[in-house]
């Protein structure tokens, strides 16, 4: 594949969308202002020019409407793919996700096909508040039923977003609002990386070594990723080589691949601007112990956001959210304490 | 309105298969939780909903209906799923928990999928309706001339998905027929206190759609009306909402202590009981004068002969071994 181009995730995204309503005619979008707009975080721009208001649809503000009604399309056949603009507004809709998307396979016996993927928009660090900044993937990755999807990368991005539309099961993809590589909001310094035109399906449950490292296993997702990029490289001025792994899928999870990167360096920090209690830090931390307890020298560390709501006020936010300094201390503390 | 004969018969078929089936399951249902009950025991543990007095909703429906049209019950889906031809082995095994149900035992009674005639119910209240609009933006995507069916009860008018489906089938012209069964109970709440007005028709004119309230649990009456509704969602005009006054003769589930209505209500409803009124006018209009109920009492024997099969196919089959309780979560 060629890599030479680059885009920006939300480029990468829509042109993942674009080829696969061109490839399939049940393929379609639907959600709140991803019409003539292109999504609020731009991840369905230019489709509408492309494609028409009935492969790109507008819905009003009425997700338990619009969603439920992405399941009737579902399990009739059609391919949707539905946005949610941002994971924090699940409240309104929730029951349709979890009570019927993702539970009526189960119910069916394996009977019913529900070919959706609900993209939705996650993050903080813009200061927009808790209701505007969460991001949720250790609810949803809790609830069996849906596979959980977040894409790190533009690369990524494209090839999860292929592989989500075309699986027979409920997916909810999430995209971090401040990687999208949208002009308003600048949180990291590169936006765009290689995309190829082509293309290109990324299989889920299978993690990726974003960095390899023999010191110390850094486990994140999405802008943790990049956080932890940047710590490895100032750790790597210190004397310290980082692993950093970025999951890719929460659901199915790469526990192997956890395993095998631990048993190496033996020493393990999990990065995630989701939740501290009850998710996705702790679910990697028991994985650990339960298929890699022998090879630890130090227990688990974890850098996630406290239990508070996300604030508002800039030093509040930053207070709470994980950063690659704060990355960089946490692993000389597991490393040196 | 002229219905030929053979469609009333199936018809009054169906009504009488619905009736048997659930007088059949509530005893199955009382089978080990006497004489103590306990809701877990017996060979169909859980919650029970059962429709009787309800059939002329279902069955009025559904008469217009083709095998791939959508129908989205509700908690109380049997009669719904009966009429709209769900395969009545598997829906009765499923309920009995076993392997060879409709969802092999991972569902039970308020989870059945049939996806062949395109049958799938919930027991969220006011679920199903957006999905049924869904299922009707798919026909209509398609160009199919496909119609979908929400049906949901009285109590379910008052969430926000009733009204957030009706707002984007009325805006998007699709293809779907909300029912209301306005039974007088939400659980135990009567209408008058739950909802604002006397009929939830009146709220389809906030969406611009047709709404009509049948006032009368008469099979025809409603038969009559969907007619007008399907008609009009095959033609492309839109969706419509109707509200059938009809009579749940259960409680709302089995073993509910009924404190909130008058004891002898339910024996004044079955004065008038549908089932009955029926049979009369197919003996009143029968062709053959010497033997008037002769092809209505095949119907009967028909439906006892479906219904007595389904239990013993239930009761037959086995039940799932335990480790397919991780199987299924996704498909392949």
């Amino acid at each position: 594949m060629n890599t030479s181009r680059k885009l920006t995730m939300a480029r990468a995204i829509s042109e993942a969308i674009a080829q696969e309503i061109e490839r399939d005619d049940r393929v379609f979008v639907m959600g709140e202002d991803v019409g003539i707009y292109g999504g609020i975080f731009s991840a369905t721009a230019g489709l509408y020019e492309k494609f028409g208001p009935e492969q790109v649809m507008d819905t009003p503000i009425s997700e338990t409407g619009f969603i439920g009604a992405a399941l009737g399309l579902a399990m009739e056949g059609m391919r949707p793919i539905v946005e949610l603009m941002f994971v924090d507004f699940f409240g309104v809709c929730m029951d349709q996700i979890y009570n019927h998307i993702a539970k009526n396979i189960y119910f069916s016996g394996g009977n019913v096909r529900v070919p959706l993927v609900l993209m939705t928009a996650t993050g903080g660090g813009y200061n927009d508040a808790g209701q505007h900044s969460q991001c949720l993937w250790g609810t949803f990755a809790h609830l069996p039923g849906l596979k959980v999807v977040i894409p790190s990368t533009p690369f990524d991005a494209k090839g999860l977003m292929i592989s989500a539309i075309r699986d027979d099961n409920p997916v909810i993809y999430m995209f971090h609002k401040g990687l999208m590589g949208l002009g308003w909001m600048t949180l990291i310094k590169d936006t765009t990386g290689p995309v190829p035109e082509e293309p290109y399906t990324i299989p889920f449950g299978r993690a990726d070594i974003k960095r390899e490292g023999n010191d110390v296993t850094i486990i994140s997702v999405s802008m943790g990723v990049y956080q932890s990029l940047e710590a490895a490289k100032e750790l790597e001025r210190a004397g310290i080589s980082a692993e950093v792994i970025d999951l890719r899928t929460l659901v199915p999870l790469d526990r192997e691949t956890i395993a095998e990167s631990v048993k190496k360096t033996r020493r393990v920090l999990v990065v995630d601007e989701d939740y501290l209690s009850y998710g996705m830090t702790g679910e990697i931390a028991a994985t650990v112990m339960e298929l890699a307890f022998d090879y630890l020298d130090a227990p688990v560390k974890r850098l996630a956001v406290p239990d508070v709501p996300i604030p508002y006020s800039r030093p509040l936010e930053q207070f709470v959210l994980p950063s690659a300094p704060k990355i960089v201390e946490a692993v000389k503390e597991l490393l040196y304490s | 309105m002229s219905i030929p004969r053979p469609k009333l018969l199936e018809m009054y078929r169906d009504m009488v298969t619905i009736r048997l089936y659930e007088e059949t399951m509530a005893e199955a249902y009382l089978e080990g939780k006497q004489p103590v009950f306990n809701i877990a025991a017996g060979p169909v543990p859980g919650e029970m909903h059962l429709a009787a007095g309800q059939e002329p909703v279902a069955v009025g429906v559904c008469a217009h209906l083709r095998n791939d049209d959508a129908v989205v019950g509700t908690h109380r889906p049997h009669h719904f799923a009966i009429a709209k031809g769900v395969d009545l082995r598997k829906m009765t095994a499923e309920i009995f928990g076993k392997v060879t149900g409709l969802g092999r035992g991972k569902g039970g009674h308020m989870h059945l999928f049939d996806p062949d005639v395109h049958f799938s119910c919930s027991g969220i209240v006011g679920a199903g309706i957006p999905q049924a609009v869904g299922a009707a933006l798919a026909f209509k995507k398609r160009n199919e001339d496909h119609v979908a069916v929400a049906f949901f009860g009285e109590g379910a008018a008052n969430q926000g998905a009733f009204h957030e489906g009706l707002n984007l089938a009325a805006l998007w012209r699709l293809p779907v027929i909300f029912v209301v069964e306005d039974n007088s109970y939400a659980i135990s709440v009567p209408k008058s206190a739950s909802t604002p007005i006397a009929t939830n028709a009146d709220r389809a004119a906030a969406y611009g759609i047709p709404g009509v309230y049948v006032d009368d649990n008469d099979v025809l009456a409603v038969y009559e009306t969907a007619g007008e509704a399907v008609a009009r969602a095959r033609g492309g005009e839109g969706p419509t909402l109707i509200e059938v006054k009809t009579h749940r003769y259960f409680g709302h589930f089995q073993g509910d202590p009924e404190v909130y209505r008058p004891k002898d209500e339910v024996a004044q409803l079955k004065a008038n009981d549908p089932i009955k009124r029926f049979r009369e006018y197919l003996v009143q209009s029968s062709p053959d004068s010497t033997n008037p109920e002769a092809d209505i009492v095949q119907m009967e024997t028909e439906a006892r002969q479906r219904v007595e099969d389904a239990f013993a196919f239930a009761r037959e089959s086995d039940y799932p071994a335990p480790e397919e309780a991780l199987l299924h979560v996704f498909v392949d």
